[in-house]
């Protein structure tokens, strides 16, 4: 399944990307699973997503927890807590 | 209504767009927030906002029409900026009109504390030393407690 992953802040700094398509491997399924996916991409995956607690996370624009099925979001974003306002 | 834009906005254009004809309205709040020149006694030169173009507008949609259910609210805005700013330089509006000064009140109050929370929106600060990311406050998800029980609208 392909989706495009988006990354803010910090999240997008540390990975290098501001977006990329990915084909996820069958077997992630939720955003836990996609996120020690990610973490085993790279040092850059390693280090943006190394307090994945913190990290939150949007499925096709709508915030969601990390056990969230990502069934057939087109897109997932991961950013660090909001500090608008 | 709401709107996400870099440029910066007159307090005093906005509140007589929105109130432009209605003779019903009451009580009109408005709260600016801005760009301080300090950040942990730093001094900060630059203000820069990120966002997440789309979901920021559904957010921001969302938060406004969750106010309009609890409060009877005859008008109200959210401008919120994005991109580089200076110290003194506004970064968010929020108005709301009603028939009394309650609901107009609390539903600005509302208003902030969920686009604290929710709207993402990114600030990084730029000083001597350069930029930091500014961390989230968790004042602001404590400010959202006193919404969680069902509040009874003003009347």
């Amino acid at each position: 399944m392909s989706v495009k992953l988006l990354y803010f802040a910090w999240v997008r700094e540390k990975t290098g990307l501001g977006e990329e398509m990915v084909d996820l491997p069958g077997d992630v399924k939720t955003v836990s699973d996609l996120i020690d996916w990610l973490r085993s991409r790279g040092p850059e995956y390693m280090a943006a997503f190394e307090q994945s607690n913190i990290i939150r996370t949007a499925l096709d624009q709508t915030h969601v927890p990390h056990d969230a099925a990502i069934a057939n979001a087109q897109e997932i974003a991961f950013f660090p807590p909001v500090t608008g306002g | 209504m709401i709107r996400v834009q870099t440029e910066n906005f007159d307090i005093g254009d906005e509140i007589e767009r929105l109130r432009a004809g209605a003779t019903d309205i009451g009580a009109i709040v408005s709260f600016t927030g801005t760009v301080r020149d300090t950040a942990k006694g730093e001094a900060i030169s630059l203000m820069t906002l990120e966002h997440y173009p789309g979901m920021t507008e559904k957010e921001l949609e969302r938060i406004e029409a969750e106010a309009n259910e609890r409060w009877p609210l005859q008008a109200s805005l959210i401008v919120h900026r994005y991109g580089p700013m200076t110290p003194g330089e506004n970064i968010v509006l929020v108005v709301t009109a009603s028939p009394h000064r309650q609901a107009a009140f609390e539903a600005a109050q509302f208003l902030m504390d969920f686009l604290k929370t929710d709207a993402p929106f990114w600030k990084k600060e730029t000083g001597p030393d350069g930029g930091d990311w500014v961390d989230a406050r968790e004042s602001d998800d404590d400010a959202l407690k006193r919404w969680s029980t069902p509040e009874k609208a003003a009347e």
